[in-house]
């Protein structure tokens, strides 16, 4: 029995635990076990053009099963391996051989930064490739090239793409966030008109120049020891540079001095730029840009894409909410760019596959701080990239184009001497948090100065509309100099005139050849965003004269800008499928939840199920108590009550009887299914006691002290109690209120009445309903003479009707004059059981206190009826019938013994006094 | 002189009833009718601290109104945090009022109402008094949480019902003013604080099972309130330590504020799915951590 218990106990808190364990599984399904192996190794890169040998420090993950196919992973600027150990981990833990390097220049590589050459870094990724071509656990394709995609963001993106368009051997790659064209991307014009664009001085510092100290990536403070070297040993400009090309560094230093680019700078910039080989991509790439990047925006992408799409390669676009401006985190991405890899490098088809995705950022007001949550829609085609059908035709496509009419009469602008003050939209590194106040629409309004800007604006929009990708307008540019350098974008304005600008993007334009009251008009691409714009908003045309983040000319400027052309502004809107990331239900989780709570409640019911049943014992319908072999022992080991068996008959008043800590609470609360017992049983009216047992309603009781209410008054206490029960019956309200005798103050709130009164309304409230069983623990505690007088009568009473009564007490006196059986408990055992006369004696006792106690007790020996003559501590004690202790009392006053007290002796606490003794 | 009661009345009283039920029960017991959910509806509407938590959510809008009205008056500038917008309408000070109340204030509710419920019966010996009607256990703890869950959604209700009232006659009724810009109205706007004020309840259901499960262990009704509460409190600091990462999200207060999702122009199930699902299962094993003690607890208090 015991056993079984024990074992039930376990089993309950394994199978919670079990279901725990079940769901955090299920929480985190897809991180599947699956392990690899990692070696570092040393590579010899290109030599440097003065000869000195370059060793590129690289990382090899080798995957549970090989031949697989292999991933060469590249990382951003000023980062190194370590920086993409997280994406190389997952792209081995899902069965690819991935290589990843430090870049020359950067981490515990040697050599300089030439940003992605051609000569150099270019070269160093195909000897990456020939690493991977040499081992065996690389899978290989037919030709016996080794099948590998490259992947890398930023720096590493555009290594990416200008690998693949170098060596033929690269069979997918996955750009992010990368440019096309560097000298468009540090240098953007976004008119048509040509030319060499606005100088971005701000990201090119934080890029750049941030090579200049220490070892490249964020500034340091300490200068590398290669720059200490390069001092020492008087190579002055080699030490500025740290570990930047010494021509790159040159043309860096000479244009952000004087914000003019040299030509031997965009040389180099040209050189390292994707746009000269994109033409020879032909093979699946998913390029993934960010849509809040200043540095390298949604137009870089576009126009790899189109190279790649044109040359015949397979293009996927993907829009990621992220980007340099508000960071790029490369973790969200990994199951697109794994499903991208699968298919790619493992013969599956990309055809089904959308051509362009979009994460839309929802504005949630962040509640899921790790994801932003965002909504992605996917369209199959991508908007000006074109595609090829299933027969291989190549198709154009555009996006649908919405126009909308602008307003506004042409304007006056100052470009301010200096360049001071000058709007500020973005900040490299800082973008997030200008983001976030522009968005939520704040007055402080940044963007665009007044004096400073001119304005074009829409009427509000009768549909909603999506922006998705690059709006265009035309307008016309007079200068008072030969230039003119102006930023543009497009802001949405609210009802109210809240403006946002959406990503915090401008397009700089630099138009050349004004002066001398010429206008020239031109068409504007202006950022590509996307967008929702609510209907009821306006879209605004701005243009800035000022930019904090670009370089501006320094003397004072006045221009007329004027809407030109059509005077429309065009609207690309791609025709979307919402695909709905930000809303899929993670079935899985659905399922595993309704699966657990189902598991719970069957669990419940089983358990439940089993607590019922166990058939009365026929025998003793008739037996409110039996009590057999009980026992409880508490958690700590404590025996409260040990093999206690005893039967209580139906019309009984029964003394609970035994010193405080007998056990006798202990039992009553075993009788009430309060506590469980550890052995035996007890049977009411042949009904075994468990929790809840519905024999249990034909008892009454109160046991250790009352429990009401304390808002409610007595009888609010008495009615409701009665009303929880849901009995039909009549609980005989008044008489129980009657025998509590309260008088008024049933009426008064339970918190106000004394002790006494208490309880005296919880042994009425436990004869509500008349049960046939009572039950009374010391019921006369804190009651005084005339109650406790009271209180026998009611006893006598309610079991003078044929109920059962049982009173537990630690007062003799009290068990012997109210009740007529008895059972006696000492240290959780039964000493005695009977009727209380039974154990008193059938013959009285008389104490008799006499001097001197020897001669009387001679006497007594002599009297007719007096048998059983003792001493007890000074005082006589005999056994006598009446007319024998007047007898007694004459002879001994006869015989000169003193007689000073005749009283009844206590033959129930001699007994109690005697067992209990026994057992202590 | 003290009061005697009078047992004169037990002189008349029939003798027990010969006929008993199989199951050995007294004449018109059955289990089912006993604690009947009216009677425990009454049992706790009677209390103060019932009737002082919904009385102070009926308050709250009011209290919130005099102190906007000590504000400047608006500079014309368009403001577009929640708090900028909650007197631009009834809505507004709604979603305002939701959002200020449901980290803690209604947290505090609703450990009050689920914690207390067991544990103050404990506190004054009524539970045992109930067990031996007998309510049956399991029945006990059902009607139990069945009414104190009852009277959290009645908070939940109340506060926004008598806050969009209060709001309208104060601030106007117009429609809700997201802060992204859009706006929401007509049956779109209830239907969207419905969803706002279901998720709110299903979020917080972790919180009463928590507080009902620290409300059977202990007899101490303040100890099951302040225990669950401290839980939620540790679960938020947690929440804000961003060196968990993505350990984060099976933090049960990760997604309490997933109902924010319905001020975006399109509604976003995300977070709020993910939250929900997350509140229910921790729901479903600290309830029946509850019943699987409160079967075999020994009543001592």
């Amino acid at each position: 029995m015991a056993a079984r218990l024990r074992s039930r106990r376990i089993l309950l808190p394994l199978l919670l635990v079990v279901v725990l364990a079940a769901w955090f599984a299920g929480a985190r399904a897809g991180s599947s076990a699956a392990t690899f192996t990692q070696q570092n190794l040393k590579v010899s890169g290109t030599p440097e053009a003065d000869g000195d040998p370059v060793d590129l420090d690289a990382t090899l993950y080798l995957p549970e099963h090989t031949p697989a196919p292999a991933v060469l992973l590249a990382h951003g600027f000023g980062g190194s391996k370590a920086s993409v150990a997280g994406d190389a981990q997952d792209l081995a833990e899902r069965g690819y051989v991935v290589l990843t390097y430090s870049a020359r220049g950067m981490g515990s590589s040697g050599g300089l930064i030439h940003l992605d050459s051609p000569d150099y870094e270019v070269k160093d990724g195909q000897r990456m490739l020939d690493q991977l071509a040499a081992r065996p656990q690389v899978q290989t394709d037919s030709s016996g090239d080794p099948v590998v995609g490259v992947v890398g963001a930023s720096y590493g993106g555009a290594l990416a793409l200008m690998l693949a368009g170098t060596d033929d051997r690269v069979d997918a790659i996955v750009p992010m966030i990368t440019w096309n064209d560097l000298r468009q991307a540090l240098f953007p014009q976004s008119t048509k008109t040509g030319g060499t664009g606005v100088f971005k001085k701000q990201w090119t510092a934080s890029l750049l120049g941030s090579t200049l100290i220490g070892s490249g990536g964020s500034l340091g403070t300490t200068p590398s020891a290669d720059q200490l070297k390069n001092l020492a040993e008087g190579d002055t400009q080699q030490a500025l540079c740290g570990r930047l090309a010494k021509d790159l560094c040159q043309g860096y230093v000479q244009t952000a001095t004087t914000g003019e680019s040299t030509d031997d700078l965009l040389d180099l910039l040209g050189k390292s730029s994707p746009a000269r080989v994109a033409s020879k991509i032909t093979i699946p790439s998913l390029l993934v840009q960010g849509q809040q990047d200043s540095l390298f925006p949604l137009s870089e992408a576009d126009a790899n894409a189109q190279a790649i799409a044109a040359a015949g390669g397979d293009v996927k676009l993907y829009w990621d909410t992220g980007g340099h401006d508000a960071g790029f985190d490369t973790e969200p991405l990994r199951p697109v760019v794994a499903d991208f890899l699968d298919s790619a490098l493992s013969g599956g088809s990309l055809a089904g596959t959308p051509g362009f995705q979009v994460e839309v950022a929802s504005g949630a007001l962040a509640s899921d701080t790790t994801a932003p949550t965002s909504q992605l829609r996917t369209s199959m085609l991508a908007p000006g990239v074109p595609s090829r059908d299933a027969s291989g035709r190549v198709r154009e496509s555009s996006a649908p184009l919405t126009r909308m009419k602008l307003s506004g009469a042409g304007q006056f602008v100052l470009a301010p001497p200096g360049a001071t003050p000058a709007a500020i939209t973005s900040l490299p590194g800082a973008g997030a948090l200008l983001s976030a106040l522009g968005s939520a629409g704040s007055s402080l309004n940044l963007n665009a100065l007044p004096g400073e800007s001119a304005t074009f604006q829409t009427e509000p929009l009768a549909q909603a509309l999506t922006v998705t990708g690059s709006p265009r307008v035309t307008v016309g540019i007079a200068s008072s100099a030969k230039e003119a350098t102006l930023f543009a974008s497009v802001v949405d304005v609210d009802e109210d005139g809240g403006t946002t600008l959406p990503s915090q993007l401008v397009a700089p334009i630099r138009v050349t050849g004004l002066g001398a009251g010429s206008t020239q008009d031109v068409t504007i691409d202006l950022p590509a965003v996307v967008r929702d714009i609510p209907a009821g908003h306006r879209l605004r045309v701005v243009l800035s004269t000022t930019d904090q983040a670009y370089a501006m000319p320094q003397e004072a400027r006045l221009y007329q800008v004027s809407l030109a052309g059509d005077g429309m502004l065009t609207i690309p809107q791609a025709r979307f499928t919402v695909t709905d990331a930000g809303s899929a239900v993670p079935w899985g989780g659905v399922i595993g939840v309704a699966g657990g709570v189902a598991l719970l409640m069957l669990l419940f019911l089983v358990l439940h199920r089993r607590k019922l049943g166990g058939r009365p014992d026929e025998t003793l319908t008739g037996t409110p108590i039996a009590i057999e072999g009980l026992g409880k022992a508490y958690g700590d080991g404590f025996r409260a009550v040990r093999d206690l068996s005893f039967r209580v008959e139906r019309g009984q008043v029964l003394g609970l009887l035994g010193p405080n800590g007998a056990g006798k609470t202990t039992t009553l609360r075993m009788l009430m299914g309060l506590i469980l017992p550890s052995e035996g049983r007890i049977r009411i009216f042949g009904h075994e006691v468990r929790p809840g047992a519905p024999v249990l309603s034909r008892l009454g009781s109160f046991i250790e002290g009352p429990g009401f209410l304390p808002h409610l008054s007595g009888r609010d206490n008495l009615s409701l109690y009665w009303r929880s029960t849901g009995r039909t019956a009549d609980p005989y309200l008044e008489v129980a209120l009657e025998i509590a005798g309260l008088g008024d103050d049933v009426d008064r709130k339970v918190r106000t009445y004394s002790q006494g009164m208490r309880q005296r309304l919880a042994i009425a409230q436990a004869m509500l309903g008349l049960p046939d069983l009572l039950v009374l623990d010391e019921p006369t505690n804190g009651l005084d003479p005339p109650q406790i007088r009271e209180m026998r009568e009611v006893l006598g009473r309610y079991a003078a009707t044929g109920r059962t009564v049982v009173v537990s007490s630690h007062l003799l006196a009290e068990v012997e004059q109210s009740c007529s059986h008895v059972v006696v408990m000492a240290a959780g055992r039964l000493v005695a059981h009977g009727r209380v006369d039974e154990l008193v004696g059938d013959g009285a006792s008389v104490a008799v206190e006499v001097e001197p106690v020897s001669k009387g007790a001679e006497v007594a020996k002599t009297v007719a009826g007096v048998d059983e003559v003792r001493v007890v501590d000074g005082v006589l004690v005999v056994r006598a019938d009446l007319q024998a202790r007047a007898d007694l009392v004459r002879e001994l006053v006869q015989a000169g013994v003193a007689v000073s007290r005749v009283a009844p002796s206590r033959g129930l606490e001699e007994t109690f006094l005697a067992l209990v003794g026994e057992e202590a | 002189m003290p009061a005697t009661g009078h047992s004169e009345g037990l002189e008349h009283l029939p003798p027990p009833s010969e006929t008993v039920s199989p199951d050995g029960s007294a004449p018109g017991y059955s289990a089912r009718r006993t604690l009947g959910l009216r009677v425990e509806a009454r049992r706790q509407l009677t209390r103060r601290r019932t009737q002082i938590s919904l009385g102070f959510l009926v308050v709250l809008p009011f209290i919130l109104v005099a102190a906007f009205s000590f504000g400047e008056p608006g500079n014309g500038n368009p403001q577009t945090a929640l708090v900028d917008l909650a007197t631009s309408g009834a809505a507004n000070f709604t979603v305002f009022t939701l959002f200020v109340s449901s980290g803690f204030l209604l947290v505090v509710i609703v450990a009050l109402f689920a914690g207390d419920t067991v544990a103050s019966e404990a506190s004054w010996s009524s539970l045992r008094y109930l067990l031996a009607v007998p309510v049956p256990r399991s029945r006990l703890l059902r009607r139990k949480l069945t009414v104190a869950l009852g009277y959290c959604l009645l908070a939940l209700v109340l506060l926004p019902a008598v806050t969009y009232l209060v709001g309208g006659v104060f601030y106007g009724w117009a429609p809700l003013k997201t802060p992204l810009g859009g706006t929401i109205e007509g049956s779109e706007l209830a239907v969207r604080l419905a969803i706002a004020v279901g998720y709110i309840a299903v979020s917080l259901l972790f919180v009463a099972a928590l507080a009902f499960l620290v409300g059977v262990y202990t007899d101490a009704p303040l100890g099951a309130v302040g225990g669950a509460v401290m839980l939620v409190i540790l679960s938020n600091i947690l929440d804000s330590i961003t060196a968990l990462g993505d350990w984060r999200r099976f933090l049960p207060t990760h997604y309490s504020l997933a109902w924010t999702d319905v001020l975006s122009s399109e509604l976003i199930w995300n977070s709020m799915v993910r939250g929900a699902l997350w509140s229910i299962g921790y729901s479903a094993v600290l309830l029946a951590w509850s019943w699987w003690h409160f079967d075999r607890k020994d009543i001592t208090s």
